[in-house]
């Protein structure tokens, strides 16, 4: 038993880390990601509201009729954003404006409704909340993999400080919306270098 | 009515949903390996987008502002949204089954794409009056349609040339392929 909740909980950080390996939860990787700050924010936001909806699914799991599931875990999903959002607007106000729309916005983050239909809704409590604690982390540090990557090249910085030659112009082209597809999707692909790597390795 | 035309233009190009918003990439990613499923999606797309945006707001005014219980707005609107798909369905199924047969299989997936519950939420933050998210709500839809066949046509060649180096094949070059497209949607910035 312990060695399985060990093992839900380790799969979301390379094996199955959400949106590298099944382009889930791709819109907000690419908005929130020209900061590294604002990307930790987005993805701790977004454990919490995996772990609570994950928990609670899998705690009504035998109550919720099959026809009606969708609609009650996008309710409870929907109530764990809600206190996201009033609790940054109380605690963290200015990430709470640096986030803005993608606070509520993670209602519709397809990873989210993803692990309650895919696991919440078949396992246990104790493995259900591994499961949301690793695919959460998962998904934060890709977020943070790629928000490196744009706030190092893009302004010379990482959280803040400073770590390029003071010279350093700064890539531009980064910070801009078309600079995060294009750098998500050479991530994609060194991702299936490794792999490819790896398996030929293993077998 | 100057206005309503630039923001139009604005909607659907410059400030486009998918590429510059980041809202609704995972049908960009998902259903445009061929066109005919992109057709369906993107008209399918149009079709709530503007009816969950006029609702939404309508709701927002009517009950959520009058009651002063702004903060449901999240839940409120995703349920109303997930309603309202449900509705679309079985009216679609009853009054045009040839539209339902093509449009059908997206219907479900339109609940949680992010592009309608964001249209949603902007025209409230952006504080449009009905008409102005009427329109928006249209004119971001039809962008968001027009990345999704513009995508498909494009990875249609692709696979055809069979040029891609085979790491970079599916989801890798789709993203890069909208970075490209971005850009060139970019170029637009100094019309509005």
């Amino acid at each position: 038993m312990a060695a399985r909740i060990v093992n839900e909980f380790t799969k979301g950080f390379w094996k199955e880390i959400a949106p590298l390996r099944f382009a889930l939860g791709i819109c907000p990787s690419l908005a929130v990601s020209t900061k590294v700050e604002s990307a930790l924010g987005m993805g701790f936001a977004v454990v919490f509201v995996l772990c609570m909806s994950n928990v609670l699914i899998s705690a009504v799991r035998n109550l919720v009729p099959d026809k009606v599931r969708i609609a009650v875990f996008i309710s409870i999903i929907a109530t764990g954003v809600v206190i996201v959002e009033l609790v940054m607007q109380a605690y963290f106000y200015p990430l709470f404006l640096v986030l803005g729309i993608w606070i509520p916005l993670i209602v519709v983050n397809c990873i989210v409704l993803g692990r309650a239909e895919a696991f919440a809704r078949k396992n246990t409590i104790p493995l259900s909340l591994s499961d949301g604690m690793g695919m959460g982390l998962g998904f934060t540090l890709s977020l943070v993999v790629i928000s490196s990557i744009r706030e190092i090249l893009g302004s010379g910085t990482w959280l803040g400080m400073l770590v390029m030659p003071e010279a350093y112009p700064g890539f531009g082209f980064l910070l801009r919306p078309p600079g995060a597809f294009v750098i998500f999707g050479l991530i994609l692909g060194i991702m299936n270098v490794i792999s490819a790597r790896i398996e030929k390795k293993t077998a | 009515m100057q206005d309503y035309l630039l923001m139009i233009v604005a909607a659907m190009f410059i400030n486009n949903i998918v590429l510059i918003r980041f809202m609704g990439n995972c049908p960009v990613v998902g259903v445009t390996s061929s066109y005919e499923s992109a057709v369906g999606m993107g008209a399918a797309v149009i079709f709530v987008a503007t009816m969950a945006g006029t609702t939404c707001w309508i709701i927002q005014k009517t009950i959520l502002e009058v009651l002063g219980i702004e903060y449901l707005q999240t839940l409120v609107f995703i349920l109303v949204i997930a309603a309202l798909v449900q509705f679309v369905e079985i009216l679609m199924q009853k009054v045009a089954p040839p539209l339902y047969r093509a449009l059908g299989i997206f219907l479900p997936l339109i609940t949680t794409n992010c592009m309608v519950f964001g249209v949603s939420v902007l025209n409230i933050k952006e504080e449009h009056s009905f008409m102005q998210t009427l329109i928006f709500s249209l004119a971001s839809a039809v962008g968001f349609a027009l990345v999704l066949l513009f995508m498909a046509g494009l990875r249609e060649r692709m696979d055809a040339t069979g040029r891609v180096p085979s790491l970079l094949r599916g989801v890798p070059i789709t993203l890069i392929t909208a970075g490209m497209m971005g850009l060139s949607f970019a170029g637009l910035l100094g019309m509005a």
